[in-house]
């Protein structure tokens, strides 16, 4: 047995080795944040779906294959816009570049600027659904009553048919959910002077 | 365990006694400033009792109003906590406050500091020769982060959760958006603070059994000659310092999304719901091997004095403890099947999860194979550990049934998980408590209690707990949903039975503290090996209860085939 000062260090050593293991997974479970999304561009996790250049798409190859493309277009809650698809569905072949068009519309007062989440529906289908251009890429800004008519420009990749999970897909649902960025809002109603939205200030 | 310990003694009986009178603090000092390990041990068992009676009493609430269809008493009890008149949503706003606090009270109050806390600092020093833990200031941290949590937790009950009433009505889980959006009110930042309070509370206590068991083994107490309980509570401390963190680091986010603007759980800025799931589970899991290994562990030790032999597979049964605590690691999705995961990671988590029975079966099958053979002697705590075995075989194989993710897709959510998980925790490790609370309290208190009333509150308990809790399987498979506190009449039968089951088990609980208050008064002094030669870890070796401070010269642990 050590003798006590010795023993004092060896605890004290044995005790921060344990205090660094918690603290790397402390680290680990905020890296799991940038990590997870970075899984989910990757894999199409969740119906993650994927972002390609111009030239990208233009080397797909297009099939004969079709697919049919629902689209939804949806609101948060507390966002007073209308938003709705134009198109309800599509039929487009596989590899080919199609183009659908949304329509948005602010119904307050004072401009407000939005952001777009999105997922494809089934799941397995995100790794294979690729947009070239999109609206959601980007913040929107309405002014009040003003309506505009939002493009997005994809294709399926045909190499959905080789895989064993995707293949039997026959229709994909494209979904959007806008919400409001209030940060961008906020900035704007300072600059214009409009009255900024009235809110209890523990609302989200 | 390959050694025998009672060829010495630790020290004079003379020597004793002038410890016991001379060296204790006044009564603040010693129980409120306590550094010495079996005295923050008895403050652990104390708080759990006590936080026990409250998560039991609330699950006792539950069960009354579950015994039939309807809501008959929320109404009114949301009204009397109220104060007035309240509607129907506060009324269900209640229910959801007791679900979520009987669970975190039962988790985190009960039996983690029962069983960590309460055993494993009373024994886990005198099972390896130690005269204390390695830091015992930070024990005393430790213990009173607990109970801070606590209060936190109850502090919560006292303002609002949501426009509907006071409380935190997230479930234990406190799952995104509900935890955030969902509940604007200050409750919900108490309850995460006590999760904070209490979680920083264990991981310190980890990190002291960590150091204790690595570096104050007495001389010749190598880790492979370590009491099973030991080489539990090891595993145990190391699964608690890598799990609680993830929770710490999700619940954080859980706060800075509810106060200060951040999106980590939240789409409109870019986040993710389940990716909390996934942060809370992959702590979620390793924690019910955190509340269920210190009870195998406690078990061994009992089946192999009651046997009057080793436990079989000695070198088996700790590795088993390690790959339990390894692969509980890698399984956690089990617990989303239903969040959209791809019919591969399904199958991948499938195997992992029903691979964990194979060390499981390792100790069921060794603590039989102890038995078999051996001198047995059916005293109290033994009949607790084979009550124990049984009903952790019952909830294992219904863990096997729900680690398939396509039966899960049908049974998620159902009471027969509730049914799953109450069998392992409430009757496994709640079992092994009580077993491991009639082994030592002898030893602990130097009184005997009576074996008749240990027997009497174990039968009751047993046939108590299995009614409430094996109804619910038929429940759950015929698809009734959990959280919920009403139900289609079809399910009334079951129902009441299980609420009679309550009622049963409550009764139980009677003779377990009037058990407590006849050793107290009338009980015979314990000797100090009141088990006989089957008992023969460190602390038989010991006066009953131990003397204040044990082992200023240290055991030297020779090997038993010298």
């Amino acid at each position: 047995m050590a003798t006590a000062p010795a023993l004092k260090d060896r605890n004290r050593r044995v005790a921060l080795y344990a205090l660094l293991g918690a603290l790397f997974m402390l680290g680990l479970g905020y890296a799991s944040v940038p990590l997870y999304r970075l899984f989910c561009q990757v894999t199409g996790f969740g119906g993650t779906a994927q972002r390609v250049s111009e030239n990208q798409a233009a080397g797909v190859e297009v099939s004969a294959a079709t697919m049919s493309v629902r689209f939804d277009g949806n609101i948060d809650r507390d966002l007073p816009w209308a938003f709705r698809p134009d198109q309800v569905t599509q039929t487009v072949r596989l590899g080919a570049r199609s183009l659908a068009r949304f329509t948005a519309r602010n119904l307050s007062d004072h401009p407000i600027t939005g952001r777009a989440s999105f997922n494809v529906s089934p799941d397995e289908a995100g790794k294979y659904f690729n947009k070239i251009q999109c609206f959601c890429f980007t913040e929107q800004t309405l002014q009040p009553g003003q309506e505009v008519s939002m493009p997005v420009t994809y294709y399926v990749d045909p190499a959905i048919l080789k895989d064993e999970e995707a293949r039997a897909i026959k229709q994909i649902t494209l979904s959007y959910t806008f919400h409001e960025d209030k940060e961008a809002t906020a900035a704007l109603a300072a600059k214009g002077g409009a009255k900024p939205l009235d809110r209890p200030a523990n609302a989200r | 365990m390959a050694t025998t310990a009672e060829t010495f003694q630790a020290h004079g009986d003379a020597h004793d006694h002038a410890h016991d009178h001379d060296h204790k603090p006044g009564f603040f000092a010693r129980w409120f400033m306590s550094t010495n390990h079996k005295d923050i041990g008895t403050l652990y068992l104390i708080f759990a009792i006590f936080a026990g009676l409250i998560g039991g009493a609330i699950s006792g609430l539950m069960r009354l109003e579950l015994a039939q269809p309807g809501i008959q008493y929320l109404t009114l009890w949301a009204s009397m906590a109220e104060g007035k008149d309240v509607s129907m949503d506060s009324a269900l706003h209640l229910w959801n406050v007791l679900i979520t606090a009987h669970g975190l009270i039962m988790v985190f109050f009960m039996v983690m500091p029962a069983i960590i806390g309460g055993f494993g600092n009373w024994f886990v020093p005198i099972m390896i020769g130690a005269p204390d833990m390695a830091f015992p200031r930070m024990n005393n941290i430790s213990f009173w982060l607990t109970v801070a949590g606590f209060v936190s937790l109850m502090l919560s009950a006292f303002v609002p959760g949501d426009a509907t009433g006071n409380g935190a009505g997230i479930g234990w889980t406190a799952y995104a958006p509900l935890s955030t959006y969902g509940s604007q009110g200050p409750a919900v930042d108490f309850a995460i603070f006590s999760l904070h309070l209490a979680g920083a509370g264990s991981i310190m206590g980890a990190i002291n059994f960590i150091t204790t068991i690595f570096n104050m083994r007495a001389p010749g107490m190598t880790l492979h000659k370590m009491p099973l309980f030991v080489w539990s509570v090891l595993v145990t401390a190391f699964l608690l310092l890598l799990s609680l963190p993830v929770l710490a680091a999700a619940i954080t986010m859980l706060l800075t999304d509810r106060n200060f603007g951040t999106t980590f759980f939240d789409p409109s800025g870019g986040g993710d719901p389940v990716l909390y799931q996934h942060l809370f589970w992959f702590f979620g899991h390793p924690e019910v091997y955190i509340m269920i290994l210190p009870g195998f562990g406690i078990i061994s030790q009992i089946i192999s004095t009651f046997s009057r032999k080793p436990v079989f597979g000695y070198l088996g049964m700790a590795y088993a403890m390690v790959a339990i605590g390894v692969v509980g690691f890698i399984v956690w999705a089990h617990h989303m099947y239903t969040t959209g995961l791809s019919v591969n990671t399904k199958m991948y988590f499938t195997a992992a999860t029903m691979v964990i029975a194979v060390p499981t079966g390792i100790k069921i099958f060794s603590w039989i194979a102890t038995m078999w053979g051996g001198s047995l002697e059916f005293k109290a705590p033994m009949v607790w550990a084979i009550g124990f075995i049984f009903l952790f075989t019952v909830g294992g194989v219904t863990g096997v049934v729900l680690s398939n993710g396509g039966i899960d897709d049908n049974l998620q959510d159902t009471y027969y998980v509730v049914a799953h998980f109450h069998y392992v925790l409430s009757l496994g490790a709640v079992t092994a408590l009580f077993a491991g609370f009639y082994y030592w309290f002898p030893k602990m208190s130097g009184k005997m209690y009576s074996e008749f009333l240990a027997h009497l509150h174990f039968w009751v308990f047993f046939v108590g707990v299995n009614l409430i809790f094996f109804p619910m399987h038929f429940l759950g498979a015929q698809g009734m949903p959990r959280r919920y506190p009403d139900y289609p009449a079809a399910y009334e039968y079951w129902n009441q039975i299980a609420t009679l089951g309550y009622k049963i088990m409550a009764v139980s609980m009677v003779f377990f503290f009037l058990n407590i208050l006849y050793a107290f008064v009338a009980g015979r002094k314990a000797e100090g090996n009141y088990w006989g030669e089957g008992a023969t870890t460190l602390e038989w070796t010991l006066s009953s209860p131990p003397p204040f401070h044990q082992f200023e010269t240290l055991p030297v642990i020779e090997d038993a085939h010298h």
